[in-house]
């Protein structure tokens, strides 16, 4: 009861916070300078003043600007999110067609830097002088300072060039036939590891630092000195008691991170020439198409929101306390 | 940070009093607070790594400075073939795929870089600290206000939200380093929220209350100071973060057209990466080096003032 509470609260939350997202976005768009008939006369080559006047009523762009916010939110209300002005399509379908690209490549970059980062942090804490310790500390600085691009660069220039074990770029072997669905799945995850990997090493570093941290915190609990001293085995002492402790601080911020590793996959995709949402956003961007770029930005809140009240919810599971006292 | 020092340092600088803003001799200012921040100097330094960082960084802030008088080579001017290599033709990085210089380039780079780093990590933290302080001051309302704001600035992707509004507001350094600003507050403000919240409630905060001081002194002079330690150190990484957005930014396309940065230079060599090494990851190399130096120095100088919060 108290759950389904917290949950709804949650949600009650986060449709607020989309509605704030589509009425900033609109306004922002709306009060930068710059003409969107000029922009649309432009892709249909040129155009005279009488043009431009048709153009402005046919998008509704000479309403004023309250009832442009409001045509755009009814129609976000029932999913649609408007017609692209370069590609003369719906937005929404746009985006469906680039989101699972860009998903696929942020979520499994980033569950391999939890995943990894935290196993790193544990081994290193439990021999906080040793070389994997001092290892971690110096990854954890160099992966937070290196730029995602140039990452992505080295990577390539390493595993792609010199020693050619992985595709320098896109998601498929447009030249692959046959194979079935297992074949394409196989294809992809092979074209994944660089993208992934320059994108997750960032986050590596600085969960692996974290979960050191909070590990070292957690093994001089009392708990834990209780947990050894009733004579459980060192393993279920760091694995059972500690880790559970330690890797809610990495869950946390991982929440908090989604945002920023969303819109850094941009630049992985760019170097990799990734078919993503983030491809489409700059693009977008640069021919001024707002309509796609709105629907970008709308979804990638979304996206966020979501993946907020997911560590919400794995939050919970991790750690009972709240589970009661929510 | 002791009650103690904390105590007299308000008391030294007096109940009456403009409130000004603190700036970092704010401390060194009391006596009785001056020794803290030697002892902290003592522990910076005696920190190799951060030494290390030091060094790293002023020799690039000396060579941005005075590199462009020694070096005086127009990063656009086309000097020789392209992509001559690092070291032949008198080019000592080699040349871009337009036949530019790589060294002029990086020198010039790196003015925009530190410059927009700079900059931005003082907007980020001007916004973050203003919002984070009245909202873990005041509580109740204006905290509710200010964390949906904050919430709101988290959702939005800020690399995303930057590249809209450079483009928007056409791309000169200024616009950039406004959107890095804007767009990267938020951990900022919830940092100093946090501190705020601990700290409001001390004794020495309520005996400020108590003799009469008013919410602006005992904001800015008597809980700022005291919560400053994690802020300088979030203040020296946000330099590294805001480095890396600039150079995401202009490696995107989307930096200022007429000023050379590193960014820029990457980016538009990504087309020749395979064919020669150099026009990427020297400029890489920099962008790398400068925010290494910065987190070396964040650690450095998390070492010394949070000595308590110390790494094992």
């Amino acid at each position: 009861m108290r759950l389904a509470n917290a949950i709804l609260q949650r949600l009650c939350n986060a449709i607020l916070l989309i509605a704030a997202v589509i009425v900033f976005n609109f306004a922002l768009i709306h009060l930068a300078p710059g003409d969107p008939a000029q922009v649309i006369a432009g892709e249909m080559g040129g155009a005279n003043a009488k043009i431009l006047a048709e153009i402005r009523h046919a998008y509704g762009l000479d309403k004023p600007f309250l009832e442009q916010l409001w045509i755009y939110v009814s129609h976000v209300l029932r999913g649609d999110l408007g017609q692209s002005y370069y590609f003369n399509a719906p937005v929404a379908q746009l985006v469906a067609q680039r989101a699972l690209a860009t998903v696929l490549l942020v979520f499994s970059g980033l569950i391999a830097a939890i995943i990894f980062g935290t196993l790193l942090g544990v081994f290193s804490a439990r021999r906080p002088r040793g070389a994997l310790s001092h290892g971690v500390t110096i990854l954890s600085l160099v992966g937070y300072s290196a730029p995602v691009f140039w990452t992505g660069i080295l990577l390539i220039l390493l595993f792609a060039a010199a020693v050619p074990i992985f595709p320098v770029e896109g998601m498929m072997d447009p030249a692959r036939t046959g194979g079935g669905w297992i074949g394409r799945a196989i294809d992809i995850a092979h074209h994944l590891v660089l993208p992934a990997t320059s994108l997750g090493i960032v986050y590596l570093a600085q969960y692996s630092r974290l979960a050191r941290a909070s590990m070292l915190d957690v093994l001089g609990a009392d708990y834990i000195r209780a947990a050894r001293a009733k004579g459980l085995s060192e393993n279920v002492v760091v694995y059972k008691h500690a880790l559970r402790n330690a890797i809610l601080p990495v869950v946390t911020v991982a929440g908090l991170d989604l945002g920023r590793v969303f819109a850094g996959a941009v630049l992985v995709e760019t170097v990799f020439d990734w078919p993503g949402m983030g491809r489409l956003a700059y693009g977008s961007i640069l021919r001024r198409d707002s309509p796609t770029l709105l629907g970008i930005l709308l979804f990638s809140a979304v996206i966020v929101i979501i993946g907020n009240l997911l560590t919400d919810l794995a939050y919970r599971l991790i750690d009972p306390r709240i589970r009661t006292s929510a | 940070m002791t009650l103690l020092d904390a105590g007299s340092g308000w008391q030294a600088t007096g109940p009456a009093g403009m409130p000004e803003p603190p700036g970092s001799d704010e401390i060194a200012a009391g006596s009785a607070a001056a020794r803290p921040l030697r002892e902290a100097w003592r522990m910076f330094a005696g920190n190799p790594l951060a030494l290390v960082g030091l060094a790293i960084l002023a020799g690039i802030v000396v060579m941005t400075i005075i590199g462009p008088y020694l070096y005086p080579v127009d990063p656009f001017d086309i000097v020789g073939a392209p992509l001559t290599p690092p070291g032949e033709g008198g080019l000592l990085f080699g040349s871009d795929y337009l036949g530019r210089d790589m060294l002029a380039g990086i020198i010039h780079g790196g003015r925009a870089s530190l410059t927009v780093g700079g900059f931005a990590a003082i907007i980020t933290m001007a916004i973050g600290i203003s919002i984070g302080a009245l909202a873990g001051f005041y509580g109740g309302w204006a905290d509710r206000v200010l964390m949906r704001v904050t919430e709101f600035f988290q959702v939005l992707p800020p690399l995303l939200l930057a590249m809209v509004l450079v483009t928007l507001f056409s791309p000169t350094l200024t616009t950039i380093t406004l959107s890095i600003g804007v767009v990267s507050w938020t951990n900022v403000a919830r940092l100093t929220r946090a501190e705020f919240l601990k700290i409001r409630s001390l004794d020495y905060v309520l005996a400020g209350r108590a003799v009469g001081a008013r919410d602006r002194r005992l904001i800015w002079r008597v809980i700022l100071p005291n919560a400053l330690p994690p802020l300088v150190v979030a203040a020296a990484l946000s330099v590294g973060v805001a480095i890396l957005f600039e150079s995401g930014l202009s490696f995107l396309g989307l930096g200022d057209p007429n000023v050379m940065s590193w960014g820029m230079m990457i980016g538009q060599n990504k087309q020749v990466m395979l064919d020669a090494w150099w026009p990427t990851t020297i400029p890489g190399a920099a962008i790398f080096a400068a925010v290494l130096s910065i987190s070396l120095i964040g650690d450095g100088l998390n070492d010394a003032l949070n000595p308590r919060l110390r790494r094992r």
